[in-house]
């Protein structure tokens, strides 16, 4: 891949902000290229494209950072953010030069896609959210509404700082979904469905997506006849995949180093001490092949890692970007992320998972009498402070008799992170990564990926809607 | 740029349109600043100029769309093309189209304010740094802040369409926000304040910093309740987010697609005859008020319930071919995605059950709401269905009680309106852009033990 900025622009402009007073100086450039297809109500409601290119520039002095960006990419023009940044930097400040650098890490680089979704006909993309729609109608007369989207990035980056590092990722990431809109007489209700990998056009030699339509389908349909979920205190067995994003919302970001530091998380201080049930193994693994938050590189220009957050119920460590980790003297752990160059980096998640353990998942349901089985969690909110989490469940059953019952719907999930991790008492031996997500935090998204097996929690409240 | 120099730029543009097409440019460009603090220090300080554009073709009744994060002229161009490729593989559709302008004229509303401008970087720093040291010292429970802010905008932005439509618009926005930790034992609470408006002048600054302390030290010591029958008591803050919801179901998207709980009810009573709710952004004093909306048509009010009787959806002018009715000015969009049916200065009318106070006091059993959780994943649209988790106080006997979390409450958004028992009359402009008073809601779901 040719680099976005010419190594000569690279060089004036980090030597311009070193000059400026600034004891780091970092060049962040961005090319993102995106492409989508939406189908709604049996027709195909929009094409669309967008094209965005930018340069971010941090500086900072001490515990201070300045940052300007700009879609200009002349030098003039980055010389001049550059300046900016080292101004609201140093202001007030004496640089305190000796803050030992990072090792500069290995080039690396996303592999190549197998097929580049830029080079797929429109047509093609149409066909997909058509085969879908025909399939999740074909499914029951009851299926009143189907839309379906599909999407493709492209995300070129180029990363270069005082330190050394000098490194660039080319980034394509492929997604399909779709949801459907089931009819009956207690009102409408909906499924939903999505995949996304970290990989171009084969994702669909991989997925079949009107199989995909027809689970949707399948769950529009299961919830329409499903009755409104209990209120109370149960045991919960949450299915493998989807359930990860409890693990990612409930207790990931509370091991994020930022929120650490700040003593806005409840795992602060507790490094080596037993924070969670024995069964319990979280990792995020921005390595994983082909998953949706998997990377070369981060927007810090460290390479992705694997990173075991909690062993066996004990607290290993954090995640770290480049700036805590600096403050440290510590490596980064290459969780350093951005939503675009017009953001600053921070401590994000990438692909976190639960490991799996030893039992079966028919062994885990049999072990309750009268609980919930989740079978596909939904979009939840965490205070990270509390660990306070709130999850919407979109397909759920009741559990009876060590037996998966009738369907409810509606209903949400409320715990606290830190509690749940010590309540864990099965953990399957089976796993999947869910759908692909988007973790939003102070306002930026990413994608991230998240998994689980079979798990079961001791105690949850659903908040339902029945009477 | 100026809103001329932009109007300028868009109708070059979309004089590339060939006979046979539809055309509609939308540009913008603004500047914008924000600074951070923490521990009595600036954190990060972000200086930024942005633009962008987005176009879109309709040809043959198939519509195309691209944008980009720029205004360089080449790039336009290209977005001319990859907006007519995109087209070439959409569905013909009989409504595809562009707005008409139509007879109503646009307000004016002056959303600029050159004080915004003069902001230098030590001011903006110095109010960062107030915010954040007036929480610190505002209660001793409180052990830190996450972060305080400060931030500036200021933007223009014009449209210009093969329709002769020719719009254009400026705006300055300010806004302050803090996340205060209060020590709980060994977990934290977390207390967010935020205000904003056009001007330095119009953010509420000690709104802010009340709002941070009495929501994180008020929820020390929180437990699960008991699982009860309760009326919740929503501040104009928490009536809005209900009213939003609200808003959001009757959207003429929605309508046409038959994904609203209040489908074809046009007419009937959906609501407490205490509800009236509009979207007026002809009033000047919503920081959501707008002469235009996003495809250039003249806002105008649009009644949405009157007495609990709904009256009207929102329409922008697709959905409103297709659904045989005309466009309401309602199309929301920014620069870089396609309008939708919206509102920009949600309103609900001033009751006359009097001020917070007086409502708590009215409260046998309640809950004092202080915030609602997982509403993206809770509320369904479609079906109407409503489960959230609520932090805040307990209300016993007309006073405020202990505080609880780890909860939810339980309902439809349909129940939920027709129950509202009382709503104040303290109707508050708020920098959401939305004015609203506080609430009841009775005889609503509690679930905790």
């Amino acid at each position: 891949m040719s680099n976005l900025l010419e190594s000569d622009v690279v060089e004036a402009v980090l030597e311009a902000g070193v000059a400026a007073g600034s004891e780091f100086v970092e060049i962040f450039v961005e090319d993102v290229a995106r492409r989508s297809v939406s189908l709604d109500d049996r027709r195909i409601e929009n094409l669309a494209s967008s094209r965005d290119r930018g340069v971010g520039i941090r500086a900072v002095v001490g515990d201070r950072v300045g940052f300007a960006h700009t879609s200009d990419l002349t030098l003039e023009s980055l010389l001049a953010a550059v300046e900016t940044a080292a101004a609201a930097a140093v202001k007030g400040i004496e640089p305190s030069p000796g803050v030992s650098a990072d090792p500069q890490p290995a080039p690396a680089i996303s592999p190549t896609v197998q097929i580049d979704p830029a080079e797929v006909p429109a047509a093609d993309k149409v066909a997909l959210v058509r085969a879908a729609d025909e399939a999740a109608r074909a499914e029951d007369d009851a299926i009143t509404q189907v839309s379906a989207r599909y999407a493709e990035t492209r995300r070129r980056i180029q990363v270069a700082n005082s330190d050394g590092v000098r490194s660039e990722d080319d980034q394509t990431r492929t997604q399909f979904s779709v949801t459907a809109v089931a009819t009956g007489d207690a009102g409408q209700q909906t499924g939903s469905e999505s995949i996304g990998n970290s990989v171009g056009f084969e994702l669909f030699d991989r997925n079949d997506v009107t199989e995909l339509a027809r689970h949707a389908a399948q769950r529009a349909l299961t919830k329409v006849n499903a009755r409104p979920a209990p209120s109370g205190t149960m045991p919960v067995v949450i299915g493998p995949g989807s359930g990860g994003v409890l693990f990612h919302e409930a207790c990931g970001h509370g091991l994020e180093a930022d929120l650490v530091k700040k003593g806005a998380s409840a795992f602060a201080g507790r490094v080596g001490e037993k924070v969670a049930s024995e069964l319990v193994t979280i990792v995020d693994d921005g390595t994983m092949p082909d998953e949706w938050g998997r990377y070369a590189v981060d927007d810090e220009g460290r390479p992705a890692a694997r990173n075991v957050l909690i062993e066996k119920g004990v607290l290993k460590d954090y995640m770290w970007d480049g700036l805590r980790a600096r403050a440290e003297r510590r490596p980064s752990s290459g969780n350093g992320r951005r939503q675009s160059y017009r953001h600053l980096p921070m401590v994000r998640m990438t692909n976190t998972y639960l490991a799996p353990g030893d039992q079966t998942p028919e062994e885990i349901i049999a072990g309750v009498d009268d609980g919930v089985y989740v079978a596909r969690l939904g979009g939840g909110q965490v205070n990270t402070s509390s660990g306070d989490f709130v999850f919407g469940m979109t397909e759920a059953y009741m559990i009876r008799d060590g037996q998966i019952a009738e369907p409810i719907r509606e209903g949400q999930l409320i715990g606290n992170g830190p509690k749940v991790l010590q309540m864990i008492d099965a953990v399957g031996n089976d796993f999947e990564m869910g759908p692909p997500g988007t973790c939003g935090k102070d306002g930026q998204g990413v994608p991230v990926g998240d998994g689980v097996p079979t798990l079961r929690v001791t105690e949850l409240t659903i908040g339902g809607t029945s009477a | 740029m100026t809103p001329e120099e932009l109007l300028v730029l868009a109708t070059d543009i979309c004089s590339l349109a060939g006979d046979d097409e539809q055309m509609e440019v939308a540009v913008s460009a603004g500047s914008s600043t924000s600074v951070r603090v923490y521990g009595g220090d600036v954190e990060s300080y972000t200086s930024a100029d942005s633009s962008g554009a987005g176009i879109r073709v309709i040809v043959d009744g198939r519509e195309g769309f691209a944008s980009a994060g720029t205004l360089d002229r080449p790039i336009l161009e290209g977005l001319v093309s990859d907006a007519r490729d995109n087209a070439m593989f959409a569905e013909p559709d009989p409504f595809a189209g562009i707005a008409e302008p139509d007879d109503v004229d646009p307000v004016e509303v002056d959303a600029w304010r050159e004080e915004t401008l003069e902001l230098t970087a030590d001011e903006r720093i110095a109010r960062a740094l107030e915010v954040e040291r007036r929480v610190l010292d505002g209660h001793d429970a409180i052990t830190g802040v996450r972060t305080a802010t400060f931030s500036d905008a200021h933007g223009a932005a014009a449209l210009v369409s093969t329709a002769g439509i020719r719009a254009t618009d400026r705006s300055t926005s300010v806004s302050s926000m803090v996340q205060a930790l209060a020590v709980d034992g060994e977990r934290s609470q977390t207390g967010f304040g935020w205000h904003g408006g056009r001007a330095p002048s119009e953010v509420d600054f000690d709104f802010i910093v009340e709002r941070a302390i009495g929501r994180s030290t008020g929820l020390i010591g929180s437990a699960k309740p008991e699982s009860a029958t309760v009326d919740l008591v929503l501040d104009p803050q928490l009536s809005a987010t209900i009213l939003g919801l609200t808003a959001g179901t009757l959207g003429g998207d929605r309508i046409n697609k038959k994904r609203s709980p209040f489908v074809g009810r046009e007419g009937e009573s959906i609501a407490s005859p205490l509800l009236t709710l509009s979207d007026d952004p002809t009033d000047a004093r919503s920081v959501g008020a707008a002469s235009t909306d996003g495809e250039g048509l003249a806002c105008r009010p649009v009644p949405l319930i009157s007495a609990g009787v709904l009256e009207s959806f929102t329409w922008d002018s697709y959905n409103a071919r297709k659904a045989g009715t005309r466009s309401t000015g309602s199309a929301v969009r920014g620069t870089r995605g396609l309008p939708t049916p919206g509102v920009h200065a949600l309103s609900a009318s001033a009751g006359t059950a009097g001020s917070l106070e007086d409502l708590i006091s009215s409260v046998d059993l309640g809950v004092y709401v202080y915030s609602l959780a997982g509403l993206h994943s809770g509320v369904n649209p479609v079906s109407g269905d409503f489960s959230v988790g609520v932090e805040g106080r307990m209300i016993r006997d007309g006073s405020i009680a202990e505080p609880i979390g780890e909860c939810t409450i339980g309902s439809t958004l349909q129940r939920l309106l027709l129950d509202i028992s009382a709503v104040g009359s303290d109707r508050t402009y708020m920098p959401s852009g939305v004015a609203a008073p506080s609430m009841i809601v009775s005889g609503v779901r509690l679930s905790g033990i």
